[in-house]
């Protein structure tokens, strides 16, 4: 069969051929490919437990970045409470940024979660067959002729080998996504480390990068919305009001009036 | 014939389906040749799919190397064109 399906199988036919080539004698071929299939397994198995590994890094980042969002959040009614509308706008664009990150890197979760469960799948099937053509190449030894064994390993060997390019690619293309996760968690993770209050209280002389960068990334109507609404939950007209805003509280939420008492005496 | 998609597994199929891939299989390589992303992606996904419904999963004893390997069901389109560029999927 010509194209795309054609070419795939005669690059894994020619690695496979050129792993029997190595021994001439079939007993030996039959024993090196072996050796060479409980190998792949081991790697199998040790590949997955990198892809458990990476998934739980990436678990304990989705908390930290969880409870960014939550941080950033009191910040924001902090900065507000305060008056410093600037701040708590800011506020809101990183806790924006780090919601979208969240998102992504939830999906991206799900994916790996998906990819470590199919690879067990694939390291159950390739042990049977290498189980399977342990049984086969005890009855090649001992029933067949120099020239028919060759032909009969052949066979086998193709089949087995096969499967072992197959989980080493499906390898490969699991722990490649999981490099390409962690970089990106990381990345955010320095984001993450420059969003913290007192950094925050720096940015009144100007910004600098990643403040630019958060103003592009972010959506400011979202952080208008959030910022009204915060406001009016504040019960904070005007940032000039501030200074009073204990006495400006509605009478009827206790509760919010409980939230902006003490973060005045944080706020710097 | 025995159809493998890669990094998912082997399928049987007849050798009467054996056209209608060949035929879709065709059309995803016209759609990689002419840098036609949104064309490959449609006629590779249906491929994949006309295997998983048509075919019958390869019993995992069985050890029987596949006469068509096709690249793994997420596959992009810059991988897609490499595998035409020669160095293929699996590099030797």
């Amino acid at each position: 069969m010509p194209g795309l399906s054609g070419r795939m199988s005669t690059v894994i036919k020619a690695k496979i051929s050129k792993l029997l080539d190595r021994a001439e004698d079939p007993a030996e071929t039959l024993e090196y490919s072996y050796q060479k299939q409980i190998e792949l397994l081991q790697n199998v198995k040790k590949g997955i437990a990198d892809v458990v590994t990476s998934k739980k890094r990436l678990q304990l980042q989705e908390q930290k970045l969880r409870d960014q969002v939550v941080k950033l959040d009191t910040q924001a009614r902090q900065a507000l409470a305060a008056g410093n509308e600037d701040l708590a706008r800011t506020a809101l664009e990183r806790k924006n940024v780090a919601q979208t990150e969240l998102q992504s890197l939830d999906s991206q979760i799900a994916q790996l979660e998906q990819q470590q469960e199919q690879m067990t799948a694939s390291e159950q099937k390739l042990r049977a067959k290498i189980e399977q053509f342990r049984s086969r190449k005890e009855v090649i030894k001992a029933q067949y002729s120099a020239a028919e064994a060759q032909v009969k390993i052949s066979e086998a060997a193709t089949g087995v080998g096969e499967e072992m390019a197959d989980v080493g690619l499906a390898m490969q293309r699991a722990l490649d996504k999981t490099e390409n996760m962690k970089a990106r968690a990381d990345a955010v993770q320095e984001l993450e480390a420059a969003g913290t209050f007192e950094d925050l209280t720096q940015l009144g002389t100007g910004e600098d990068d990643i403040d630019r960068q958060l103003r592009q990334l972010s959506s400011s109507s979202e952080v208008e919305s959030e910022l009204a609404k915060m406001k009016a939950e504040l019960g904070s007209g005007s940032p000039s009001s501030a200074g009073e805003l204990g006495a400006g509280t509605p009478a009827g939420e206790p509760a919010q009036a409980e939230q902006a008492g003490p973060s005045q005496g944080q706020a710097p | 014939m025995i159809v493998r998609i890669a990094t998912e597994g082997q399928y049987e199929l007849t050798e009467s389906d054996a056209e209608a891939l060949n035929e879709l299989d065709n059309r995803a390589v016209s759609a990689c040749e002419g840098s036609d992303e949104q064309s490959f992606d449609a006629t590779f996904k249906e491929l994949i799919e006309f295997v998983r419904k048509h075919g019958q999963p390869v019993a995992e004893d069985r050890l029987e190397p596949s006469d068509v390997i096709l690249p793994p069901p997420d596959v992009s389109f810059e991988e897609a064109k490499a595998e035409f560029s020669g160095e293929g999927l699996i590099p030797g």
